[in-house]
């Protein structure tokens, strides 16, 4: 398999007004790879994640996703951009006022001439996927936050795109469906070469996923370690990694000062 | 590499037996971009041909996502539907792994689909809604009566009036209004002077707009006035900030951090309230009473003092406590029904809008109600 960059991140900075999140940051993700984004809270993925689909202009730097400079594109080309990527949000950030059916449906009627028998076919299809049958006509208020979780998820998935972008995927399903979200994304990714980058904490599905990692860190806001998580669990140079991996207590400020002396 | 852009198209060739058996040889992929066109193309296929069955061979399929197979499910509801036999054959790895993913033998087969919510019969609808009405109605006096218990509460407790906010709420509610209030009292004030005088000057009258101004302003128009412009400013503010806070479940946070929403959140909205907008009322009064002045000065000959004198010789102490009473019992009513509309808020961002709209409208509803019911004692109070 050729290692074709499907992202690539190079000297990012970004700031939140005075605030600098990111001092020069540069990596790439490869076509079909699962590629997972590590870091303490309030490190900066959702940050960082938010800056790859194009939601947060960087302050400096580029970036490229499928193809397209996301600073410099134009309009078209950011557009076309826009519907090879899915995200799903942390909080999955479905629309309220539609029920989960039309919220799966509504990227679908927008980009594809599917007739309505179709569209409602697929739109049961996607939401079985994610174990939510049943429930196509709730609203999201009348659903738990997991279901929301895998209701966007669907959203996400709706035109297939080639990327998918996950923050937080597991957080607030339980371990069975976690398991199962696990699965479900290896699975596309082998099934559909569907390239995924995911922003977690959860070391099971890190381990079980991740084809290659980049840890973020705050206080040097930058990238920390990067590469097979298992090789970084038990070789790193790093002792915060190391921490992180083996989920050994002790704060990320602690673990800076005590390599600083 | 099989990604969807590598599908450039999806090739068909049919062969067909003499019993009416139809085979479809598919080649390439099939992906959102050709599903559309795919579905349309074997549609055409089968309206073509009767057939007692057909066979889809998927050997050469070399890209298959679940637009592909929502195409293969459309295929074989059709062929199902005319009774004919469905099935694939020759299925090629790219292919068998999406089918099974989707449990292709399932699809279709137990669909129907799914409820959207029907329209039921207008006796039923009608009796939902009173039902409903009535509930709300209940709701409505027990909200009331919980403002009033968190009132009493907080007069024997006055420690546990939450200060800031009331003092917030209070420069929000009036402070903040005052430039509005002012200025559309003062045109109030303008625009009766004028009309008024147009009358009055036929009988040489015009010391008389005075009388008619301040009257009029103090008694009626100035605390429906304001009250109608603090609904719309704070009124609909409060609902907003109520209901928004419910759905992000921080009224459920409160509630178990042991305090009473009613008394975290209404109360100093309430108090805020009843103190703040008595004084704009008053503060609408003497704008419009300037705008009149201002009139009379300068278009009907009369002088300032004149004028001046002619107001208080109208206005009783009475008036003026009256308009300030009445101001008052409106801005309970507006900060009542803006926290319930709040508190009535379920679901989502729409659902605040929808709160907001109501808080205004019954809030200027309950208003001129109230008023019309104030005139009807006074007339026989007097
Ligand atoms: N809109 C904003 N304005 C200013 N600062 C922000 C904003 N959003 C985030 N930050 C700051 O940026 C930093 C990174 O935030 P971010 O949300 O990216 O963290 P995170 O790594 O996703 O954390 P978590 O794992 O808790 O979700 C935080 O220190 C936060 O204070
Ligand atoms: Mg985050």
């Amino acid at each position: 398999m050729g290692r074709q960059a499907i992202i690539e991140v190079r000297d990012l900075v970004a700031k939140y007004a005075e605030e600098t999140i990111f001092d020069g940051i540069s990596f790439d993700v490869f076509q079909g790879e699962i590629f997972v984004i590590l870091g303490g809270s309030g490190c900066g993925k959702s940050t960082l994640l938010k800056h790859l689909i194009g939601l947060i202009p960087p302050a400096a730097g580029r970036i490229s996703v499928a193809g397209c400079d996301i600073c410099r594109s134009e309009e078209k080309a950011f557009r076309d951009m826009l519907k090879k990527i899915g995200v799903l949000y942390q909080g999955a950030a479905l629309l309220g006022s539609m029920t989960l059916a039309d919220n799966v449906a509504l990227p679908i009627k927008e980009y594809t001439d599917l007739p309505q028998v179709s569209v409602e076919r697929l739109v049961k299809m996607k939401l079985g996927l994610m174990n939510l049958e049943g429930y196509e006509d709730h609203l999201p208020s009348q659903i738990s936050g997991g279901m929301k979780k895998r209701a966007g998820l669907a959203r996400a998935m709706a035109l297939n795109p080639e990327i998918l972008f996950f923050d937080e995927p597991s957080a607030g399903l339980d371990p069975v469906t976690a398991a199962e979200l696990d699965n479900l994304i290896i699975h596309l990714n082998s099934t559909f070469g569907t390239t995924m980058v995911i922003v977690t904490h959860e070391l099971e599905s890190i381990f079980a996923v991740a084809h290659r990692v980049i840890m973020l860190d705050k206080n040097t806001r930058g990238i920390i370690a990067e590469g097979d998580p298992k090789y970084l669990r038990d070789h790193s140079e790093n002792r915060f990694v190391r921490q992180f991996f083996n989920r050994l207590p002790g704060l990320a400020n602690e673990a800076e000062g005590l390599e600083k002396r | 590499m099989n990604r969807p852009e590598v599908i450039k198209s999806c090739n068909h060739q049919i062969s067909e037996s003499a019993e009416g058996d139809l085979t479809i040889h598919l080649e390439g992929g099939i992906g959102i971009s050709n599903a559309a066109h795919m579905t349309r193309v074997l549609y055409q296929v089968l309206e073509d041909k009767p057939q007692t069955s057909v066979t889809v061979d998927l050997n050469k399929v070399n890209y298959l996502d679940d637009f592909g197979v929502l195409v293969l499910v459309e295929l074989k509801m059709i062929v199902l539907g005319e009774k004919a036999e469905f099935c694939l054959q020759n299925i090629s790895n790219e292919a068998g792994k999406a089918l099974s993913m989707y449990n292709f033998d399932l699809l279709g087969k137990r669909d129907k689909p799914y409820k959207r919510t029907e329209r039921q019969g207008l006796l039923i609808r009608l009796g939902e809604a009173t039902v409903r009405q009535a509930a709300d109605l209940k709701y409505m006096i027990s909200f009331l009566g919980s403002i009033c218990l968190s009132i009493l509460y907080t007069c024997l407790n006055p420690r546990s009036l939450r200060r800031d906010d009331t003092y917030m709420c209070m420069q929000k509610t009036g402070v903040d209004a005052l430039p509005i209030v002012g200025l559309i009292s003062f045109l109030m004030g303008l625009i009766m002077a004028f009309m008024s005088a147009v009358q009055l000057q036929q009988f040489g009258a015009n010391i008389y707009v005075a009388s008619l101004v301040s009257l009029a302003m103090t008694r009626e128009l100035g605390p429906i006035m304001t009250a109608i412009i603090v609904a719309g400013r704070s009124g609909s503010a409060f609902a907003a900030e109520i209901g928004t806070m419910k759905i992000s479940e921080e009224i459920d946070a409160l509630f178990t951090m042991g305090f009473s929403p009613t008394r975290f959140l209404v109360v100093p909205k309430v108090i805020a309230s009843v103190i703040v907008v008595p004084l704009l009322t008053l503060f609408s009064d003497l704008f419009a009473i300037i705008g009149g002045l201002i009139v009379g000065v300068f278009t009907l000959d009369l002088t300032a003092n004149a004028y001046i004198s002619q107001t208080i010789k109208t206005l009783a102490l009475f008036d003026v406590f009256l308009g300030l009473f009445k101001s008052g019992v409106f801005a309970l009513l507006i900060a009542w029904i803006g926290c319930l509309r709040g508190f009535q808020v379920k679901g989502g961002a729409a659902s605040v809008g929808k709160a907001t709209t109501s808080a205004v409208v019954s809030g200027i509803f309950l208003i001129v109600l109230f008023n019309s019911i104030f005139s009807v004692i006074l007339r026989y109070w007097e």
